[in-house]
């Protein structure tokens, strides 16, 4: 049923702001951000929090509301041009072409209707069918997301599961409506460790079945490598490094990225060990810095990165990064185990 | 290992309860609130069928019978100053009590939660503009503000209906401004949007479910409130006329024998606080049977 008309790439984002105008100064969230998900593929969005990723997925439901946001650049969607879109196009594409997984899924969900209710409900807003083709439909997505006793689990409230089960039945109303791309946000930051990896599993088995397009927002970087065919590192509103998951594992090039990686605990620290921090904290996005973002917090830095726009640098077929000195930082995982 | 699904024992065995039944259940096991409810059922039936079951007839008078004490021969409950039977009249009376304090409140219902759930979704200036003319309204104390309309409109059953319906939507507004807004900002509504639901589909499937409880338990305590609005408008010559039976303005009318006969006298006043009482603790009771916590 899902449309396979469009070319290879799911996802096209070209030059992305976005600027919420609310408060006293305008906040730039996003600035310039480019990005391309091609049919298939999963990409992490990583960062700290307010890197600006939950930021650029929502935009690509355009869930930011009109009044207070300025959005500029282009979004594209399976072959459908986002930033176009009128209020009744936005609503055929919300859910349909592309859906969303929330962080807190007992806060997505309505407390007042039982869970299968909701998937009717989801299902019967897209799709001309019957209530009890709708049910039988959501029986299929529980079995599809794994929910033992899914007939009995259609009745039950929200507030009647655990954690893992409501992750699950999110990630089946997301499903309902046959999208091609599933945008998750923080899906396994609310759950118990255990859990995460049973939900990181099953979304990628899903994404691999049905040859969904994902993009995955989290600041784990673990449940990053665990699911994502490429990774985004975002910082102060701009991606400053793009690569292939192993890529960007092994030789990251820019120095946010380096610094992310040393302050992850890998292999087995002696007790008493210091995780590495990076020093500082993100920029003031209503009052960012000219040049590089990262250059106050930057182990690198050189007076020339304070200064004008910083140029994307391909460093290969699938590795990019935003930095003046990607030739000469080289990754060293001992050096920087010591440091 | 891990990609195994969860193992089935996890699942609950017993088939989940819907919500309803659930606070159905919650309900029967609240006495105080079963009891109200039973009062309450009582009432009404006494409201449906009051003037077949009366033993005697409430309108008939007679001089040589007046302000008869409690137990009276033939008299139960005693004689009211023109010498009319007191029981029949207070099973009457329950008709037009009961329907001075339900329908302002249903109308207001109405009314306020149309008016409370736009301000809250739309909010900006249409909430602006409706809550600032609310709270003019609400600036008056509700007795007050009860009599002057009766006065100004004049007096009358329909005028009396009419003002204690203006007293009510300020306050039913308010709560249902405040919920709809606090259910506004929910993560839910956004995931609803997310999922492609517009404003339409938002306020019927989302807002109306979480909001019409909270508004309708409210809305029932402020029967009681209405009840005695209304016998306080009856009392003062705003809401019925005599010869009806109605609680308020029997209680105004036994007022002369209150040397005489207190306790025939305060016969009307005490049904009114049964009543309200009742229909208070069934408030009580129906908001804490309707509390999902978690």
């Amino acid at each position: 049923m899902s449309p396979a008309s469009s070319a290879t790439s799911a996802v096209t984002i070209e030059n992305l702001r976005v600027t919420f105008a609310g408060g006293a100064a305008p906040v730039r969230a996003v600035n310039n951000v480019s990005l391309r998900v091609t049919r298939g593929e999963t990409v992490a969005l990583i960062g700290e929090s307010g890197s600006g990723k939950s930021v650029t997925l929502r935009s690509l439901l355009r869930l930011h509301p009109a009044k207070k946001t300025q959005m500029s650049g282009q979004i594209e969607v399976g072959g459908r041009d986002v930033m176009a879109m009128n209020a009744s196009e936005l609503a055929a594409f919300r859910g349909r072409v592309a859906s969303m997984i929330f962080q807190e899924p007992l806060l997505a969900l309505d407390p007042v209707y039982s869970v299968g209710d909701q998937i009717i409900e989801s299902i019967q807003r897209h799709m001309k069918v019957s209530r009890s083709e709708a049910h039988a439909r959501a029986l299929k997505l529980f079995e599809q997301v794994r929910i033992p006793s899914p007939e009995r689990r259609l009745a039950a409230y929200p507030h009647e599961m655990s954690g893992g089960m409501r992750q699950r039945v999110m990630i089946a109303l997301a499903l309902a409506c046959e999208p091609e791309l599933l945008l998750a946000d923080e899906p396994t930051t609310a759950l118990d460790a255990t859990v995460q990896i049973q939900i990181l599993l099953l979304l990628r088995e899903l994404q691999s079945r049905l040859g969904l397009s994902i993009i995955f927002v989290t600041h784990d970087i673990g449940a990053a490598v665990e699911v994502a065919d490429r990774i985004a590192v975002m910082y102060a509103g701009e991606i400053v490094e793009e690569a292939d998951v192993r890529t960007l594992m092994r030789a990251p090039r820019h120095p946010y990225t380096q610094a992310l990686l040393q302050s992850r605990a890998h292999g087995s620290l002696a007790k008493g060990t210091r995780l590495a921090t990076i020093g500082g904290a993100p920029p003031d996005l209503a009052n960012l810095p000219p040049g590089c973002a990262f250059a106050p917090r930057c182990v690198h830095v050189e007076p020339a990165c304070r200064e004008g726009s910083i140029a994307i640098a391909a460093l290969g077929p699938t590795h990019q990064a935003r930095c003046r000195r990607t030739h000469e930082i080289v990754w060293q995982h001992t050096a920087a185990a010591k440091a | 290992m891990i990609s195994t699904p969860l193992p089935l024992s996890i699942a609950p065995v017993e088939q989940s309860p819907g919500y309803w039944s659930g606070v159905l259940r919650r309900f029967a096991k609240d006495r105080v609130a079963m009891f109200a409810g039973a009062v309450v059922l009582i009432l009404v039936i006494l409201a449906l069928f009051g003037p077949w079951l009366t033993p005697a007839d409430p309108y008939q008078s007679s001089m040589l019978k007046r302000l008869r004490p409690i137990g009276t021969d033939g008299f139960p409950l005693g004689t009211d100053e023109l010498g009319r039977d007191m029981l029949s009249r207070l099973m009457v009376g329950a008709r037009l009590s009961l329907f001075m304090g339900i329908t302002p409140v249903i109308c207001a219902f109405a009314i306020g939660a149309t008016l409370g759930i736009l301000a809250g979704f739309v909010g900006g200036w249409v909430n602006s503009i409706i809550m600032r003319t609310i709270d003019v309204f609400y600036a008056f104390p509700s007795v007050l503000l009860a009599i002057a309309l009766s006065g100004a409109l004049g007096a009358g059953i329909g005028n009396a209906l009419l003002s204690l319906t203006l007293v009510f939507v300020p306050p039913i507004c308010r709560v249902a401004e405040s919920v709809t807004s606090q259910i506004r900002s929910r993560d839910f509504v956004e995931a609803a949007r997310a999922s492609g639901a517009n404003a339409f589909a938002i306020i019927r499937v989302h807002v109306l479910g979480n909001v019409l409880g909270p508004i309708f338990v409210y809305s029932t305590s402020l029967i009681a409130v209405s009840m005695i609005l209304a016998s306080g408008l009856s009392f003062l010559g705003l809401g019925v006329k005599p010869p009806e039976p109605e609680w308020g303005l029997m209680l105004n009318t036994l007022r002369t024998a209150i040397y005489t006969q207190p306790w025939v006298a305060a016969l009307p006043g005490l049904m009114i606080f049964i009543t309200s009482m009742s229909f208070n603790m069934l408030s009580d009771g129906l908001r804490s049977a309707m509390d999902v916590k978690q």
